[in-house]
């Protein structure tokens, strides 16, 4: 990114000439506002970057950001996204998807995206509903969810985004909140600067069809306590006093208090590149547990198209480039006078 | 043109024939495919013109000696122009009962059977459901029939070498080789060559396999089993560099030269599928020709992968057959409404759903046409032989990328894996295809059109000043931004449809072989082609005004069909489906056309069509 640093953006740069469609107080704002905040910090010119989306209210992300755009179809926007990137490594692809577009239909374009190791930055817009089709429960809905398609409450246990990229290796795993303004921010800057592809799930309010799904994560009073914020390199604590923490018990985390005996230095340490305890993270849950936000993980491995562009530059040097002439002549060939 | 590796003079006489149909059959280990390939090779440099048929089972390793584990490879070689693989077949060589069983009734009267009697054993007669050994009861009275000892002969001849049995027994097929190389005359010296090409890495095999092939050879020439050899000589062949190709590998071909021809990378989405995979294998193989072979996850992530790259900038490609062309729907419908060059190529097999995936079938022609969602007309291409794949390839790419819409490709199984000669083009006498991508922002709209092709602007992500969404949701008639403006849609859908029909413009006059006018039109599309020509050719040879034409565009149709069409009293569709050309040929010209419909998963006999014709003649 070095050589395109020099390009001076500014917020307004990335805004796009359409009308912003999404309901009054809509999460999907907050989250619009944080990535054209950040953007022009990035220093990437602006037509180097991409967004592509699949289908969904979340996924009308790319018609608002002044840069190239593919609104594509339901769930396949990670399929898209990896042949554009495999063969235009150049471009600074992000992906935008929901809750229903990234887990449910689109499941499997995303978890293959993930496993590769695509250089996506994708962006998954959690409000826990199909908030498009009019409120259906989701994937990540809670068992038990009263919605349109469910008036006695769903019957399926709901997906752990963060255990799903987990289980499909990805490079980068982080969670955040559409209402915290600057820990979106950094947690986007880091995945903008993560080498390789990368996995954001953001909570995000539908108010319209699942309002306050979050709350409990977001009311002033009692987020400390039901957060617990990532540090790399520090002791998870959290509380409103900073009081308590989280400590291993044998294979498994435990929330403890701290005083009576135990100190900060018995509690587990953040470490983001340790595979082990992102498992462990990604399966804190509430009740019982605080809900991890931040880099939950972050590793480097080669990336898809960096692997299939340089089989190619080794196939040139190897072969030299091709040359028609002796393609068709490959094989059995013989001439008749 | 025989030869004699002994260095001998051939000392039998030899007898000459027009043509031969010949079959190998045996068990899917047995080598069978290997061994037709080597006798085409053989055919093709003995300057007969050829045409091949490999038949395999669907089952990889079907257990040894049963019914659906035979494999069978069969080549048509003459000194006239050969159109098909043949008919009947004036000769048969069995490696196993179970072979004889599953082949036997295609062999013609008084037809060549070789068959090895050592396997002929009661396990493998109850495994080929035999009650008496065929060897041993009349039934095979009515044929030729030579009982080579393939297997102790071959043991016999490689008794040196050291090898365990297992190994000897693999090297049956190439004393098989080797009989019916001297039988009919072929120079064995290429497939020595090749044998040291192919093994020379471990030369234990390479000497086995020589040993095999002149063994047999040397049965031929040096016992009295069979009186006469056969001698079919070179067929009068336009002047040129050959090479023998298969459908999937002048598909693959195709779109590798399009690339290089528009100076673009290709990049491939696919999942793999028979009869399909072959392309990705073969491309993957090309990636110093700037081609990338990405194995998707599905079918649905190959187009969309394919979509992505075309979006991009590089030629895009993704292969299927059926199943995975239902998958790709949905993608192709968003393909049509960003108008962005894609070519989506249905190798097609006998459906509906795993079908018999091995076998060949022209069912999804409407399917190309019709089956999507919403209006979303797409050029539709067919290749006619397996060469002719090249051509449709590369022309089905050109038109994707002038016209910037995705361009549907049909082949067949058939087409996908037989093969004949290909008079290699001169690349210089290839259409050009000159791509241009959009950079100038001045008066800059993404959906702005050309008034020739009403194609849409390309432009590369990455370009200054040209920022822009596009999108599944329909769009403003210049600015592309969403629009649901009712009559917008409706000069969007009119415009969609407008720019496919244009591609009429693209289409070289109908050929018609034949007499310009008369009783009889035989309409066909796709690997139709040899049997339809070679039947229609008979007729025209017994005096009658019959004459053919095949369709290479399916969408859109050829501007001066319908006259053509009006000429002729009785239009005959013959198509390995029930009747989809038929229907579309009715509806459009309002001609009462009948069709021939085989569904079998097998190609048409020339005889077949040939009896159609003159019952048509006759009524
Ligand atoms: C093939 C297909 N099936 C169904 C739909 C209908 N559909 C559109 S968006 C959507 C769910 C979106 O939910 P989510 O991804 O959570 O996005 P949100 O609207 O909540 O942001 C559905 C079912 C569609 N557009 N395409
Ligand atoms: S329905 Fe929900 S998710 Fe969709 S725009 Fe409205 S508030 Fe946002
Ligand atoms: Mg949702």
């Amino acid at each position: 990114m070095s050589t395109e640093a020099a390009v001076k953006l500014t917020r307004k740069d990335f805004v796009s000439d359409q009308d912003v469609r999404w309901c009054p107080g809509c999460g999907d704002y907050a989250i619009l506002a944080q990535v054209q905040k950040i953007f022009p910090e990035l220093g990437i010119p602006k037509e180097k970057a991409v967004f592509i989306s699949g289908i969904g209210c979340s996924s009308r992300f790319p018609y608002y950001m002044n840069t190239y755009g593919f609104h594509t179809i339901h769930g396949r926007a990670p399929a898209i996204a990896t042949g554009l990137k495999v063969s235009r490594p150049d471009l600074h692809i992000w992906l935008v998807t929901g809750d229903g577009d990234g887990l449910s239909i689109g499941g499997n374009h995303l978890i293959h995206a993930l496993r590769r190791n695509v250089e996506l930055k994708i962006m998954l817009f959690n409000n826990r509903i199909y908030g498009l089709t009019k409120g259906q429960y989701s994937p990540t809905s809670e068992l038990g969810k009263v919605a349109k398609s469910t008036p006695m409450g769903s019957a399926d246990h709901p997906l752990n985004p963060i255990a799903l990229a987990m289980g499909a290796e990805a490079t980068f795993i982080a969670r955040s909140i559409d209402t915290e303004a600057k820990h979106q921010q950094e947690t986007l800057r880091r995945a903008a600067a993560h080498k390789g592809g990368a996995f954001i799930e953001i909570l995000q309010n539908c108010n319209v069809y699942n309002d306050g799904a979050w709350e409990y994560l977001k009311a002033k009073d009692s987020k400390a306590d039901t957060q617990l914020l990532l540090e790399h390199g520090q002791p998870m604590v959290f509380g409103k006093n900073k009081d308590r923490g989280i400590r291993l018990n044998g294979l498994t985390p435990e929330v403890v208090t701290i005083g009576n005996g135990v100190s900060t230095s018995d509690l587990l340490v953040h470490d983001e590149h340790d595979q082990t305890l992102a498992y462990l993270l990604g399966r804190m849950t509430p009740p019982n547990f605080p809900t991890p936000v931040g880099i939950l993980f972050s590793t480097e491995r080669p990336t898809i198209e960096s692997l299939m562009n340089q089989q190619i530059q080794d196939a040139i040097e190897k072969s030299g480039p091709g040359n028609i002439e002796t393609l068709l002549r490959r094989g059995d060939v013989w001439s008749v006078e | 043109m025989a030869t004699n590796p002994a260095g001998g003079p051939l000392q039998k006489s030899t007898q000459e024939r027009e043509s031969v149909v010949i079959r190998f059959a045996g068990d899917s280990g047995d080598g069978m495919q290997l061994t037709g390939t080597r006798f085409t090779s053989e055919s093709v440099l003995a300057g007969n013109d050829v045409g091949t048929l490999p038949d395999f089972p669907a089952e990889i390793r079907a257990p040894t000696g049963t019914l659906y584990g035979v494999s069978a490879f069969q080549i048509n070689f003459s000194n006239k122009n050969v159109y098909t693989p043949g008919d009947d077949l004036d000769a048969l060589v069995c490696m196993n009962p179970a072979a004889l069983k599953t082949n036997i009734a295609d062999l013609k009267q008084n037809g060549i059977l070789i068959v090895d009697p050592a396997e002929f054993t009661s396990a493998n007669l109850r495994k080929a459901e035999y009650e008496n050994n065929p060897l041993e009861d009349s039934s095979l009275d009515k044929y030729q029939v030579y009982q080579v000892e393939v297997t102790k002969m071959t043991t016999l001849a490689l008794k040196d070498t050291g090898l365990p049995n297992r190994s000897v027994m693999r090297s049956r097929n190439f004393f098989a080789l080797g009989v019916v190389s001297w039988l009919f005359n072929r120079p064995i010296e290429p497939t020595l060559e090749w044998i040291q090409q192919r093994f020379g890495k471990t030369p234990v095999v390479a000497e086995a396999n020589t040993l095999a092939i002149k063994g047999g050879y040397h049965l031929g020439e040096n016992t009295d089993m069979f009186a006469s050899s056969y001698e079919i000589k070179p067929a009068e062949i336009d002047p040129g560099t050959y090479r023998n190709i298969t459908g999937n590998s002048a598909t693959a071909l195709g779109f590798v030269i399009a690339s290089q021809k528009a100076g673009l990378p290709l990049f491939l989405g696919s999942y793999p599928i028979t009869p399909a995979s072959d392309v990705l294998h073969e491309l993957a193989e090309y990636k110093n020709y700037n081609v990338y072979t990405f194995q998707a996850e599905d079918e649905i992530a190959g187009v969309g992968a394919a979509l992505g790259a075309a979006f991009g900038g590089a030629l895009a490609i993704t292969t299927t057959s059926g199943p995975g062309m239902n998958l790709k729907g949905e993608t192709m419908g968003l393909a049509a409404t960003v108008e962005l060059p894609m070519v989506i190529t249905n190798i097609q097999r006998a459906g509906p759903s795993t079908g018999m995936p091995t076998k060949p079938e022209q069912t999804d022609l409407l399917q190309a046409i019709y089956g999507r969602h919403g209006e979303s007309p797409l050029p539709v291409i067919a290749a006619s032989t397996p060469a002719d794949c090249f051509h449709a390839a590369f022309e089905a790419a050109r038109i994707a990328m002038k016209y910037m819409t995705p361009v549907i490709l049909l082949t067949d199984g058939f087409l996908a894996n037989a093969s004949e000669p290909w008079l290699l083009p001169s690349v210089d006498d290839l259409p050009s295809i000159p791509v241009e991508f959009r950079t100038d922002p001045q008066g800059f709209f993404p959906y702005l059109r050309d008034e020739e092709t009403l194609a849409r602007p390309w432009v590369k992500p990455g370009t200054p000043g040209l920022e822009h969404r596009i999108g599944g949701i329909e769009k403003d008639y210049l600015t592309g931004n969403i629009s649901y403006a009712p009559a917008n849609h409706e000069q969007m859908v009119r415009v969609r449809h407008q720019k496919v029909a244009k591609i009429t413009q693209e289409i070289p006059p109908t050929q018609v072989k034949g007499p310009e006018q008369g009783k009889l039109l035989v309409l066909g599309w796709g690997s139709t082609y040899g049997a339809i020509a070679a039947a229609v050719e008979a007729a025209q040879a017994q005096g009658h005004t019959v004459a053919q034409a095949h369709l290479r565009y399916l969408n859109p149709l050829p501007a001066d069909l319908g006259e053509i069409l009006g000429r002729y009293e009785k239009v005959l569709v013959p198509e390995m489906n029930m009747g989809q050309l038929l229907k579309l040929i009715r509806a459009e010209y309002l001609v009462d056309a009948v069709g021939l419909n085989k569904i079998q998963g097998r190609p048409f006999k020339v005889s077949e069509v040939a009896t159609r014709i003159a019952r048509m003649l006759e009524d």
